[in-house]
């Protein structure tokens, strides 16, 4: 469905031009990570542990050294002792030890992929000649990859520094368990006792892979001064300063760090692998040094979204009121601690007011990649459960789904699990909007199921800069620091169009490195279009006052006697009303005399808002063979003021076939000794083309008042529900309640056939 | 990948001197699985003769009542020779669910099955349909049947030097249909988790006279099973011969549990498909008299 007539008169926002980094990319020709090529650049090539978990006892490089062609072999000895400091790393947190052991492991190996060596030569194939050179003496050690077994007794620990955190007194004894979380309100015990009906029930989901296209790449620079040129593709290269700056003890102004095209990073790419490898390979070779993963490196080094262990206790009383939550989960992190759990616990019941909860959360370590942020990180998983068993207690009521989520449904105003006041969030719009679909009441053939389910995402505001200049000829130069993946260039050109109020194709847009422009944080958290593009609106504003200073100087009148509108300046003094001068005459005319026309914004703005969604699903269950085929689906958002509704409804869709991905076929196959069974896209299976019918979108529009141009952030929040859409919609279509995913073939089949 | 021999003989003789001459050339179809596993490391050839410059391996020929298909001929043309695509749709089709276009667009079915991959999709709609391998080698030319090709996963029973040159099928007859179906998880780009080829003839009152029945992805290699075949020879394929057609195959197969599917899982559902491609086989039988 198309967006509705924007209800604010705007003249670009809203409308849908041309992107204009579109041909570059649809022709193929734009630079992505793995295309950069540097004069004189070496080919790097990572060692990586065919183990789970394993001491390294020693390590020879020897043979590879005198490999002719090789020119630097680095291994976790030439990485620095750095120090227990805590790094933001996109929107989440690492301990700096960690990730630089992530980067290259020094004395354990801790999942099969982990990089113990890496070498840099004239070519890739000597490369990775020098590669199988390379003696490890691996000490092998028990592993361990699944949660509940990570947390037994008897389980093999893989820190022996990380004491539960969250846990009053920190017990002394290391082990998996790196983080509990505990939040909630009023008296869930006794209001569960108290409730006409409760459900309880164990869901699970896997860990599954972001799958961006590109896989990790940079080319890394160590020049005869000791200043460090990166050009890398990632969703911050701020971060990527920071983090190699603090692993290799340089300082951040020394490192300069070149944005390329990304192709995809879903929160995958906010952090680092591969960039302090490359410097240390080129700062041992003197030449520049590139780096990139092939896809089985991405899939068994690079961190997917958590999986989970989650068990839920749920009641109402008749009317569907929900009275008490009690839920517990726990998520995998994979080799390091992350802080998951964090947003899974705040997220969890935030598109409801309820008044009884009790959320607790673990995140516990296993031998499998480190967990990263993928699209609202933490907040499928809970959701998930927490939707699932709504629909089971309106079940058991025989209640209308949608009349029990908007029984429960947060309202503005209404304190969420932390007790702040939830702001402008459209929750109950986007429930009535989903009722009143026609998908909501279109007839269901036979063995199909409709699920439907709800989910919110906090998003983010943010530290943002932009430059906006005005060239002599009067057109727009937008520079910001934030890189692009979802659309943002045409987003921040059209806030400048508008704000200016200048053609769109007048303005451009450059995403300038880390010595051209001030800090950014990554593009994540939905914050993007929001946070930058009010720094983009900040310095356009500005850039108004100039100019009408400008031409009240010309006209020898006061700037508050100058207005700004599409002519241009606009003079408002008595007898000199019909005097305008365009934009490109002043630049014409007054850059010269005046000087450049020019403004920079720093924001880190509050004021943003969560996003929610509510989506519905159809599915068809084979009942011989298992197979759930998705036969209809519709994505209703509240997406605040959309900028331009193509890539609004291209993130609802994209994160809809991602969580119908994670919901019925996604999942890691480890074999027996602990090794990734399926590192391909050929058995990690994403959905295909021919796997989803298209995703309708319905935006539903509710301005932000904090923005000037009404934004919320909408990457994130399209993930959320379908998990709990798809197992609600096959558990009606196989006529048994699946609560474990994903919904493979095998598994509906079993479920459905349990006698067999 | 280590540096290789690359060469592209434009006849078959000269493909046998030089597939015989070095000790471990690997014969080069459409290269999907081949440049695959070469790049992965599972396979590193010393040297590669590409069957593809020669011209007779190219294209759909008649062959009497028949067909003859070069081994080098792509999936993708098969569908573009009508009389072959009438003839044997289930073999046609089968070939064509094979990864996606782009990957139809440079394999074959000589490839698919020298690959000896037991869930390789092409070989069981091959096998129903009685097709067999002209091969050429030191020793001259020999043409064996299809099945008796493979002989583990990986393995075939093709000499040193040897090749398939092109893969031929009988005329369908008068009442004859055939069909392939395959599980997967997804709707496409997925290897088999179980496959099933059908091929039936009917006569005027809709009995089966004949019948093969070949299941994929069950066990080590691609199997006939004549069993099966039994149950429906004599029936009109009710409810009763479609049980018992069934019940052998799920009794002959022998699979495995692996990240494809569980050996519980693949038997149960080798029934179903054998049964569903069976109907399939019958609605075009039934078409064809
Ligand atoms: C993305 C992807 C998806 C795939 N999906 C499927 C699928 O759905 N179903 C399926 O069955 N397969 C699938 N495959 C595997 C592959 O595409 C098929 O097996 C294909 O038919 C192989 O044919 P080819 O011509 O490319 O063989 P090649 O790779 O050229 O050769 C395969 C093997 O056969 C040998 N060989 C080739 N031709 C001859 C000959 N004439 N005589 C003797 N030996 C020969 C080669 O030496 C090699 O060992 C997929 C592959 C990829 C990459």
């Amino acid at each position: 469905m198309n967006a509705p007539e924007s209800k604010r008169a705007f003249r670009y926002v809203g409308t849908r031009p041309v992107r204009p980094d579109g041909v570059e990319k649809v022709t193929g020709k734009a630079i992505y990570g793995p295309d950069y090529q540097a004069a004189n650049m070496l080919h790097g090539a990572i060692l990586r542990s065919p183990h789970a978990h394993a001491r390294v006892r020693s390590i020879d490089t020897k043979k590879a050294e005198a490999l002719t062609g090789v020119k630097a072999v680095v291994t976790g000895a030439d990485f620095p002792t750095t120090e227990h400091i805590i790094m933001a790393v996109g929107e989440s947190s690492s301990d700096l030890v960690h990730l630089s052991r992530n980067c290259m492991a020094q004395d354990k190996v801790l999942y099969d992929g982990h990089a113990v060596a890496a070498v840099a030569a004239t070519s890739d194939e000597i490369a990775r000649e020098a590669l199988d050179l390379i003696e490890v003496d691996y000490e092998v050690l028990p592993h361990v990859l699944g949660i509940e077994e990570a947390l037994a007794d008897d389980a093999p620990v893989l820190h022996d520094d990380v004491f539960t955190k969250g846990v009053n007194p920190t017990p002394d004894k290391p082990s998996n368990a790196a983080m509990r979380v505990e939040m909630g309100k009023g008296d869930p015990e006794k209001a569960m006792a108290d409730a006409d009906v409760t459900v309880s029930g164990r869901y699970t989901c896997e860990a599954v892979h972001q799958g961006y296209i590109e896989p990790h790449a940079c080319v890394s620079a160590w020049d005869s001064d000791g200043q460090v040129r990166i050009w890398a593709s990632s969703q911050g290269h701020f971060a990527v300063r920071s983090l190699t700056a603090k692993i290799l003890l340089i300082s951040e102004a020394d490192i300069r760090v070149t944005p390329l095209e990304i192709g995809g990073g879903f929160g995958g790419k906010t952090t680092i692998y591969l960039e302090p490898v490359a410097t240390l390979l080129s700062k041992k070779s003197g030449r520049p040094v590139r780096l990139a993963m092939s896809r089985a490196e991405v899939f068994r080094a690079s961190g997917p979204a958590p999986g989970a262990v989650i068990d839920i206790t749920m009641g109402a009383n008749k009317d569907g009121m929900i009275t008490a939550v009690d839920m517990e989960f726990k998520y995998h992190a994979g080799a390091y601690p992350a802080i998951t759990a964090h947003s899974g616990a705040s997220s969890a019941l935030s598109h409801y007011t309820i008044e009884n909860s009790r959320v607790i959360g673990w995140e516990v370590l296993c031998n499998r990649p480190g967990t990263k942020a993928y699209r609202a990180p933490g907040a499928p998983q809970s959701i998930y459960a927490v939707e699932c068993a709504l629909d089971e207690i309106a079940e058991k009521l025989g209640m209308d789904k949608i009349e029990i989520r908007l029984k429960n449904a947060a309202r503005p105003g209404d304190p969420n699990i932390m007790g702040i006041p939830q702001g402008e969030i459209g929750y109950v719009e986007c429930l009535e909007a989903a009722r009143d679909h026609p998908h909501w009441s279109a007839p269901l053939g036979p063995n199909q199921g409709r699920g439907i389910a709800g989910g919110a995402w906090g998003n983010y505001g943010g530290p943002s800069t932009a430059q906006v200049s005005i060239a002599e000829d009067g057109t727009v130069l937008v520079t910001t620091g934030s890189p692009d993946i979802g659309g943002s260039r045409a987003a921040m050109a059209m806030m400048a169009a508008e704000t200016l109020q200048v053609p769109y194709e007048k303005v451009r847009v450059a995403i300038a490195d880390t010595s051209s422009i001030g800090y950014s944080m990554v593009t994540g958290g939905s914050r993007t279009t929001f946070a930058t593009g009010l720094a983009v609106t900040n310095a356009s504003n500005e850039i108004i006052e100039n100019l009408k200073g400008r031409a009240a100087n010309i006209w020898e009148v006061n700037a508050s006697e100058v207005a700004w509108g599409e002519e241009g300046a606009v003079c408002l003094a008595e007898g000199k009303t019909d005097e305008t001068m365009s934009l490109a005459a002043l630049a014409a005319r007054t850059t010269f005399m005046v000087g450049a026309i020019g403004a920079e914004s720093s924001v880190n703005p509050g004021g943003f808002l969560p996003g929610v969604g509510v989506h519905i699903c159809d599915t068809e269950v084979d009942p011989e063979t298992g197979h759930a085929k998705v036969v209809r689906y519709t994505a209703i958002q509240d997406v605040g003021q959309p900028i331009h509704p193509d890539y609004v409804e291209g993130q609802m869709q994209g994160g809809a076939v991602q969580g119908i991905g994670w919901a019925l076929n996604e999942a890691y196959l480890y074999n027996d000794k602990g090794c990734l069974d399926n590192p391909g896209f050929l058995d990690y299976r994403m959905p295909v083309a021919s796997d989803v019918p298209m995703i309708d979108t319905v935006m539903v529009e509710k301005f932000n008042p904090g923005h000037p141009y009404g934004i919320k952030g909408v990457g994130e929040v399209p993930i959320v529900p379908p998990l709990g859409a798809v197992a609600c919609s096959v558990s009606e279509a196989a006529g048994v309640r699946m609560r474990d995913l994903p919904l493979t073939p095998d598994r509906v089949h079993e479920a459905m056939h349990p006698d067999d | 990948m280590p540096s290789q021999a690359y060469h592209a003989p434009a006849t078959v003789d000269e493909a046998v001197a030089l597939l015989s001459g070095e000790p471990d050339a690997r014969p080069l179809a459409g290269g999907t699985d081949l440049i695959v596993q070469m790049k992965s490391g599972r396979n590193a050839p010393d040297a590669i003769v590409d069957l593809k410059h020669i011209a007779a391996l190219s294209g759909v020929h008649r062959n009497g009542d028949g067909f003859a298909i070069g081994a080098a001929t792509a999936c993708t043309a098969l569908k573009n020779d009508a009389a072959l695509a009438a003839a044997w749709p289930g073999v046609v089709e089968a070939a064509n669910l094979i990864g996606s276009v782009q990957v139809r667009n440079r394999a074959t079915m000589g490839g698919n099955l020298c690959n000896a991959s037991p869930a390789a999709d092409a070989v069981p709609a091959l096998v129903a349909a009685g097709a067999t391998c002209l091969i050429a080698g030191p020793a001259g030319e020999r043409e064996v049947p299809v099945e008796q090709i493979p002989i583990g996963p990986g393995h075939t029973s093709l000499a040193p030097g040897e090749f398939v040159v092109e893969i031929r099928l009988p005329g369908q007859v008068a009442g004859g249909g055939d069909a392939y179906l395959r599980s997967i998880p997804r709707t496409e780009m997925d290897i088999a988790v179980v496959g099933a080829g059908v091929n039936l003839v009917l006569d005027g009152s809709g009995t089966c006279t004949a019948a093969r029945v070949s299941i994929g992805a069950v066990a080590p290699t691609v199997l006939l099973v004549e069993d099966a075949a039994a149950a429906l020879i004599g029936s009109k394929l009710d409810d009763a011969a479609l049980d018992a057609m069934g019940k052998a195959v799920s009794a002959a197969c022998n699979p495995i549990d692996d990240k494809r599917g569980t050996k519980k899982y693949r038997i149960a559902m080798v029934a179903v498909l054998a049964r569903r491609t069976a109907l399939i086989a019958r609605e075009r039988a039934g078409a064809a008299s």
